[in-house]
């Protein structure tokens, strides 16, 4: 078990930053996020897009803001719990929290803050009739061991570059790998293009362009998909398994089942201190909404600020906080 | 007072054919994506608008002229279901007065 003074659930800018203000106040802080690095959407859609709207940087790369944050918040040793999604949260009778991810880890606190922007990122599933009924009965979205696909007929599907790799990779495995892709050209690493390529001419794989998966059959577990062909109508592919690589998108997910509040998506919060309906659970960031709410990191950051105040008094009710300058108190973290 | 010269009227058919016809202003540096979800379409925009993620997918049902697709946007295009040959990112569509009477429909969710 974690023991720690604040959970954030979300490793964005938003969950970062709220480390350091809580760090000022002493408050230790653990992040759990479902990504397996830091920086959320800053990271995983968009690190090399320059932001314009943080204070004092004319323009920063999204990456880059994620590892200054992480440069800003070390003095204080914020914990990670990376790639495990937080699942299920109990209050026991010593009014704390515990949160377990969906690998089973827990985490205890009286603070929860979810910083979770636009909640977790999940494979995107294609909308293929059925589908549902063959999810890991023959449909994987995620290659987590390769060798579960050996001797077996695999259909890929994407253009992408998890597409292309796992398309060379499991070509040596599977004892059919096909690829099927919307159009001839592939957004992947010239690379990679080139070897799928060769394996096509050479005939170790069978590359399917201008082609979609459409449908899925079987009786239980997959047997086949159907293949919509731009040119020609439709193919039938007799197969073990299917896996879509279409990338991640973030859904709300579990959050949506802990009885906070919601409203489009968004957990309802109290401008005050952006508690949500559930005192110590908290909401900041892109995944909170309220009259006039603008999905800003730079508005994030000022939610993140104000809430660790909250948070603060409800740890010691009877202690007095005192706002403190950091050009006051030197470095963060070096005075104890 | 709305001034009618940079105003033209688009519609959008939604995932239950569900026509809506939408006031659109040219003159706000406005899309296709922000459009709809400034009338709570659902319509996600995920990445903002940064033709980054492939939320805003949508099929231009009429005949206006739009330009090609970027790069960018035929890469992520490649995360979409249902491509068709009148798919676009709806955040890569700029209101412009030339759009008048164009008319989209909502591509489905995954």
């Amino acid at each position: 078990m974690i023991q720690t003074d604040i959970i954030i659930i979300g490793a964005g800018p938003v969950g970062l930053f709220t480390v350091f203000e809580a760090g000022l106040l002493k408050l230790k802080c653990h992040l759990i996020d479902s990504l397996p690095q830091p920086g959320g959407q800053c990271s995983e859609i968009y690190p090399k897009k320059p932001i314009y709207d943080i204070p004092a940087h004319p323009f920063i790369l999204a990456g880059d803001l994620t590892e200054q944050l992480m440069e800003q918040i070390k003095p204080f040793s914020p914990g990670f719990t990376l790639g495990e999604r937080a699942e299920f949260i109990e209050k026991d009778d010593e009014d704390q929290f515990t949160v377990t991810t969906n690998r089973g880890t827990k985490h205890r606190a009286p603070i929860i803050a979810i910083a979770a922007g636009l909640g977790c990122f999940e494979p995107r599933k294609p909308p293929v009739e059925g589908l549902l009924d063959f999810e890991d009965k023959g449909v994987e979205y995620i290659i987590k061991d390769p060798e579960f696909y050996r001797g077996k007929k695999v259909v890929i599907s994407g253009g992408g570059d998890s597409a292309l790799d796992w398309t060379v990779f499991l070509a040596d495995v599977a004892s059919e790998v096909t690829l099927v892709h919307r159009r001839s050209s592939f957004r992947g690493h010239p690379d990679s293009v080139q070897k799928v390529m060769d394996l096509a001419e050479a005939g170790k794989i069978t590359l399917l362009t201008n082609a979609e998966v459409v449908g899925v059959g079987g009786d239980n577990v997959l047997c086949s998909v159907e293949v919509k062909h731009k040119s020609d109508g439709l193919s039938h592919i007799e197969l073990d398994h299917w896996v879509p690589l279409f990338g991640l998108s973030p859904k709300l997910g579990p959050l949506g089942e802990w009885n906070l509040n919601i409203s489009k998506n968004a957990i309802e919060v109290d401008t005050f201190d952006y508690s949500t309906n559930i005192p110590g659970v908290y909401a900041v960031g892109d995944i909170n909404t309220y009259p006039g709410k603008l999905k800003l990191i730079l508005c994030g950051f000022h939610e993140a600020t104000l809430m660790v105040q909250s948070a603060y008094k409800r740890i010691y009710p009877t202690k007095n906080l005192v706002l403190k300058y950091t050009t006051v108190t030197g470095p963060p973290g070096i005075q104890s | 007072m709305i001034n009618t010269e940079n105003m033209i009227k688009v519609v959008v058919i939604d995932r239950d054919d569900k026509r809506h016809e939408l006031d659109a202003p040219t003159d706000m540096n406005m899309n296709m994506m922000e459009l709809c979800k400034s009338y709570e379409l659902p319509v996600e925009g995920t990445c903002g608008g940064m033709a980054m993620c492939a939320s805003c997918h949508m099929y231009v049902l009429s005949s206006h002229e739009i330009g090609e697709r970027s790069d960018d946007e035929e890469d992520m295009l490649d995360e979409a279901f249902f491509v068709e040959d009148n798919s676009r990112l709806g955040c890569q569509i700029k209101l412009e007065n030339s759009l008048d009477g164009l008319e989209i429909k909502l591509a489905p969710v995954g």
